[in-house]
């Protein structure tokens, strides 16, 4: 009994050392995290206030409420989901920086360990971040959650975290292959991701061959059934058509993040890439 | 049956491809090793000499599975770096000339997160760690400092902390004493042999101070484009550099003689 205790703990005190040495380097940029916590919440609300405002602007009698959940839904999983992916991405970009990516590539881990570490870090990081932004959205907008089925929700944003992370680990290739650039590669995926997914719109207003590309984002799928979660009070077993596709994209894409991570590996390996800093 | 050696090399080599400028020149091949092979005994310092851009750092590499050799083989303990690289990591630590760290974080929690990594438990991690730096000389009232805060030696003195922390049965030192004061030289290098003496473990030490070689090291071999042009105990070296013209040859009059320049201006190459 003891003897596998330990064996266990020795597989995951890797996983837990990305995680604790992640959040002790957020502690010492505590600025530049208030910094980005001050400006997502200023996004956010200000997502909350347009919504309030589009009645005056176009003169018209419109359901105000149900306006502004859609917003704030779509701001804040935004938020989130945005998160999960670049922060995932930005732990390997952040080893470029320090230079410390050749020590942890050394380290007699599997690379299953190494990257369930950083997603696991990306996910709690995302979450937290979430929650607080949901409270500052709370204390700012009186929002009419009676119809809400929440539960459901959570269901559809646990779910889409699986597809994020495989997302955020194909992203996270892009800084180990291309070390001075990579970073900002993955701020183009995520910016695609925030078009066609219909993050502040439906994404039936798209030009037909941008709808296209919104059918392969799971970002899409999540919006979708957490407006039905939120708004409609929509049940599980009525959001099938959301939950499938996820279920699909998450065993689509952690597999496939693993293998092109691992690809990208193998390519610097050869190359000499693990040695150059960003 | 026969123990199977620390380190054993056959025939490696290794080369890079360098993109062409537009305009410019074309795209080249930098030919970094050229069928190296050398054997490195337990209990043994090993000296690597040669120039900037020898290929000293990129058998280090080879070794401890950061690059994919073109050709050749490369053992630890038998196992081969490629295929078994799972294995040969937890047998083999690094310290390198960069003393790259999180440098916002402190001593202790670099050394912590690495200690995880390996699978070791964060009293045990800690109580090592500061074992390890105190036989450094590094000062105790510092180690909760960010790295960013601390000299060029003091870094250099965590690196190596983090390089044995792991107890390794061969360690990698690539260049480990370039930059540091002659007191924290001194320092490094008698704890590299109390590593060799008391964990019985083998070191393969890259330099370009063929006077450290010269002190510390076992054997030598010394390296130039690549290649090694010569191999064994730095007095037999000596005795075969002996002339009437040089009747006591330094390290750095063999290196000379074997590869037709100093150490300090060696071949233009990326390693």
């Amino acid at each position: 009994m003891h003897a596998s205790v330990e064996a266990a703990a020795i597989h995951l005190r890797p996983v837990y050392g990305f995680v604790a040495r992640t959040f002790s380097l957020l502690r010492r940029y505590w600025a530049w995290e208030l910094t980005w916590l001050v400006y997502s919440a200023a996004l956010v609300t200000t997502i909350g206030f347009l919504a309030m405002g589009v009645e005056q602007v176009s003169g018209t009698k419109l359901p105000n409420d149900r306006i502004l959940v859609y917003l704030l839904t779509g701001s804040l999983l935004w938020r989130y989901l945005s998160e999960l992916f670049s922060e995932t991405a930005n732990v390997i970009a952040w080893e470029r920086w320090e230079g410390t990516i050749e020590y942890t590539f050394m380290a007699p881990i599997s690379r299953v360990t190494h990257l369930l570490g950083m997603s696991l870090f990306s996910v709690l990081y995302a979450g937290a971040r979430l929650v607080l932004l949901a409270l500052v959205c709370a204390a700012m907008f009186h929002l009419d959650l009676a119809q809400a089925n929440l539960p459901a929700a959570c269901a559809v944003l646990g779910l889409s975290t699986f597809s994020l992370v495989g997302l955020g680990l194909m992203g996270a290739s892009l800084p180990l292959v291309y070390p001075e650039k990579g970073q900002q590669m993955t701020g183009i995926i995520e910016a695609g991701l925030l078009v066609v997914s219909g993050v502040y719109y439906p994404v039936d207003v798209l030009p037909a061959w941008l709808r296209v590309l919104s059918t392969v984002s799971p970002i899409t799928y999540t919006l979708r059934g957490m407006r039905a979660a939120m708004l409609e009070g929509a049940s599980l077993g009525s959001l099938r058509g959301e939950l499938i596709p996820l279920t699909i994209t998450a065993v689509v894409l952690i597999p496939l993040g693993m293998c092109v991570f691992g690809w990208a590996e193998r390519y610097c390996k050869r190359t000499g890439r693990l040695k150059r800093s960003g | 049956m026969v123990e199977a050696l620390p380190l054993r090399t056959e025939a490696v080599s290794k080369a890079f491809r360098k993109p062409g400028r537009r305009g410019g020149e074309g795209p080249k091949v930098v030919q970094a090793l050229h069928e190296v092979s050398l054997e490195v005994a337990r209990g043994q310092i090993y000296g690597l000499l040669g120039a900037n851009g020898s290929g000293k750092s990129t058998l280090v590499r080879i070794i401890a599975t950061l690059l994919l050799p073109d050709s050749g083989q490369a053992t630890v303990f038998g196992r081969d770096v490629t295929r078994d690289a799972a294995i040969v990591r937890r047998l083999v630590n690094r310290v390198s000339v960069e003393a790259a760290f999180f440098k916002k974080l402190s001593p202790v929690e670099n050394l912590l997160y690495t200690a995880r990594l390996y699978g070791l438990g964060a009293r045990q991690a800690v109580a090592r760690a500061r074992e390890i730096v105190a036989g450094l000389g590094f000062p105790m009232d510092r180690v909760n400092e960010p790295m960013e805060n601390l000299s060029r030696g003091q870094q250099q003195k965590v690196a190596i902390a983090r390089g044995l922390i792991t107890a390794p049965m061969l360690l990698l030192l690539d260049e480990p004493t370039t930059g540091l004061d002659p007191r924290s030289k001194r320092e490094v290098q008698t704890f590299v042999r109390a590593i060799r003496d008391e964990q019985d473990a083998a070191v393969l030490f890259t330099t370009h101070d063929m006077a450290e070689a010269d002190a510390l090291c076992d054997r030598v071999a010394i390296m130039d484009e690549g290649r090694i042009v010569a191999e064994g105990s730095s007095a037999k070296l000596k005795r075969r550099a002996r002339s009437a013209d040089l009747p006591d040859p330094s390290l750095e009059d063999v290196f000379m003689a074997l590869t037709g320049h100093a150490i300090e201006d060696g071949p233009d190459q990326d390693e």
